[in-house]
């Protein structure tokens, strides 16, 4: 069973429907991640199982007990700020200690707990310090510590990443989810990065306009976006729109030339469908199953990776992303050239 | 630029005159009491009288107590305004400025025929139902000063974050007044205290009408009664006044220090 359950969970502030019908099971120990635009309802859905929001309707669940009607300071849920909220009357060693404090913990053994989470991130010896004499990285790093010391069942973070200067938030981001696996505390991540999702979490929940999309491990969420929203927003993509010529082959007549998936469709001949081919799927050679005779528009060289804009027939470009090697020629602008793609790497999108 | 800067010196010359001329008068006045000689002899009337020590310790009390219920209404409603009913920020403001509007006398009338010896609840028929009714008057005269020092605190911190922040590590609402919000907002609440100081310090009507041993009709009582010990009174309440702005100062100052470095 699973550890959290999120049951049809809506929200309305007013006439404004923020969420809807938002349901989703977490396992114990797992590691999910809320990723969408802004506004789309992550910050919501993360407060309303902190106890912050009450749900317009649907059920909240943690292992097993229903949480409607449970005040957020009853529910043992540790929760992390995009702008830390530590407390500035406090010392860092304080600010750790707060839950086990609240929660009447005798001092030997919270001092010990102290030592040990700011062990934990990285901040031995700051105990004596107040928040604003340490960065933005160290002060989300306490704000974690104070988090998870007095251990909650659960941990939410709502973008506590999105304050920090790009090179520590590539660091904490990693540093997080070991502690996370250390602990092997059930977590919920809200960001709107989407490195950030894909990167760390077991399982990544697309979510748009109050709704998930796509619920599914990063990499399926990556090659198989199961919605054309999530292919939008994750990546980049190429996508060529046609229409259907036969479904049970799946051939698809698109303005750069016919392509034929070799399995079956779900729609009828003559309805319109659109294929989507990430940058890298595509090759430079005509190997793949899938080719299109193309002429280069520019290619750019970016060390590790390289870049290429084409043209397929009907102008629809497309763009190229291949690993450099080297003693591979480029194609350079203006010469025509011939792009390939597994047929299995062509995901469909519905219209 | 330089007429200018004449006129402004001629302008701040005519307002210190304009307050410390008084000032002076009483003070020179003040020191007359023995015959041809300046002395201290009024100052030391007064302060040897065992009256004033008493008025003053009494107010000086009164004004601790007022101050506490002061704070105790006034910043769990701010905080509770600030986190749950924005919207009702205006009209919560609008409330506490009544008190600067309807005389400090129609409060008291109000106190005495709601709460005379023959009414349900007889406070006014003790000593201690009297200092009682005192204090929630001297609170109301202070709400405008204390709920405006308190919310700009309040203003100063990131309340609902804070307030979730304590939540989500278990702290009821007691504990979140007492050990999140009150002690950042610190120096709000002493400003606040402050000026509740010197109001209870130098107010008559109420403890008048109360028939209450206070400062402010000790002062009256003494001006229609002595030469020069008013005017030594009225320097000493001029002193303890000022030097509760002092503190004032000196402690917003220290506050500034610490939200330069945060
Ligand atoms: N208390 C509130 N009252 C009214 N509307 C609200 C309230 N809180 C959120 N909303 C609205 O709900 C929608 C979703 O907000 P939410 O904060 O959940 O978005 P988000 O996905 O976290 O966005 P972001 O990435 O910008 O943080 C927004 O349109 C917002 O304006
Ligand atoms: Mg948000």
């Amino acid at each position: 069973m699973a550890f959290i359950e999120l049951r049809n969970l809506q929200k309305s502030f007013g006439q404004t429907q923020v969420v809807r019908d938002f349901s989703l099971d977490i396992a114990q120990g797992e590691f999910v991640s809320l990723l969408g635009p802004s506004g789309c309802g992550k910050t919501t859905v993360l407060r309303m199982v902190a106890g912050f929001e009450p749900p317009s309707g649907g059920e909240i669940v943690i292992d097993g007990q229903d949480m409607t009607g449970v005040a957020a300071n009853k529910r043992r849920i540790g929760m992390v700020f995009q702008s830390y909220a530590l407390f500035p009357n406090l010392t860092v060693a304080d600010n750790v200690g707060f839950g086990l404090k609240v929660a009447g913990v005798a001092r030997a053994e919270a001092r010990a707990r102290i030592e040990e989470m700011l062990g934990l991130v990285g901040l031995a010896g700051f105990g004596a310090r107040y928040p604003f004499q340490l960065s933005g990285g160290q002060q989300q790093r306490v704000a974690l510590a104070r988090a998870i010391a007095p251990r909650p069942r659960v941990l939410l973070l709502d973008e506590p990443l999105s304050a920090l200067d790009a090179k520590i938030r590539v660091s904490l981001r990693s540093e997080i989810r070991a502690i996370q696996r250390e602990l092997g505390i059930t977590t919920l991540f809200v960001t709107h990065d989407q490195e950030e999702a894909l990167s760390m979490s077991d399982r990544v929940v697309v979510m748009s306009a109050g709704r998930a999309e796509q619920v599914g491990p990063p990499h399926e969420i990556y090659n198989r976006p199961a919605t054309r929203f999530v292919a939008e927003f994750i990546g980049s993509l190429n996508i060529l729109s046609g229409k259907v010529v036969d479904a049970a082959t799946g051939r698809v007549d698109t303005p750069a030339g016919p392509v034929t998936l070799g399995r079956a469709l779900t729609l009828a001949a003559g309805a319109p469908v659109s294929l989507a081919i990430r940058p890298e799927a595509l090759r430079l050679d005509a190997e793949g199953e899938v080719a299109f005779a193309v002429k280069v528009a520019d290619s750019e060289f970016l060390g590790s990776v390289v870049r290429l804009r084409a043209v397929a027939p009907g102008a629809t470009p497309l763009s190229v992303a291949q690993f450099n090697r080297e003693g591979r020629a480029l194609p350079a602008p203006g010469e025509a050239a011939t792009l390939s793609v597994d047929a299995r790497d062509i995901v469909v999108l519905d219209g | 630029m330089k007429a200018q800067r004449l006129v402004s010196w001629i302008i701040f010359a005519f307002g210190a005159a304009y307050f410390l001329l008084p000032l002076i008068g009483t003070v020179e006045f003040s020191l007359r009491a023995r015959r041809g000689v300046y002395s201290l002899d009024a100052y030391r009337n007064v302060l040897s009288d065992p009256q004033f020590r008493d008025t003053l310790t009494y107010s000086f009390v009164l004004a601790i107590l007022t101050i506490v219920l002061g704070v105790l209404i006034v910043a769990p409603t701010a905080f509770w305004v600030r986190l749950k009913l924005p919207a009702l920020r205006p009209v919560v403001e609008f409330i506490t400025l009544m008190p600067l509007v309807i005389p400090p006398i129609v409060i008291v009338f109000g106190y005495i025929r709601m709460y005379n010896t023959s009414s349900a609840l007889p406070l006014l028929g003790s000593a201690t139902g009297s200092d009682i009714l005192l204090m929630c008057g001297y609170a109301t005269l202070s709400l405008p000063y204390m709920y405006r020092a308190i919310d700009t605190g309040l203003r100063a911190i990131d309340v609902p974050t804070l307030t979730e922040a304590a939540q989500s590590l278990g702290a009821g609402w007691i504990t979140i007044l007492a050990r999140v919000i009150l002690p950042n907002i610190l120096t709000a609440i002493l400003s606040g205290a402050f000026l509740t100081f010197a109001i209870v310090i130098g107010e008559y009507v109420l403890a008048a009408l109360l028939n209450r041993p206070a400062f402010g009709p000790y002062m009256v009582w003494m001006g229609s009664n002595k030469a020069y010990e008013p005017a030594a009174l009225a320097v000493v309440a001029f002193a303890i006044t000022w030097m509760a702005m002092g503190l004032i100062q000196l402690v917003s100052r220290f506050s500034k220090q610490t939200q330069a470095r945060r």
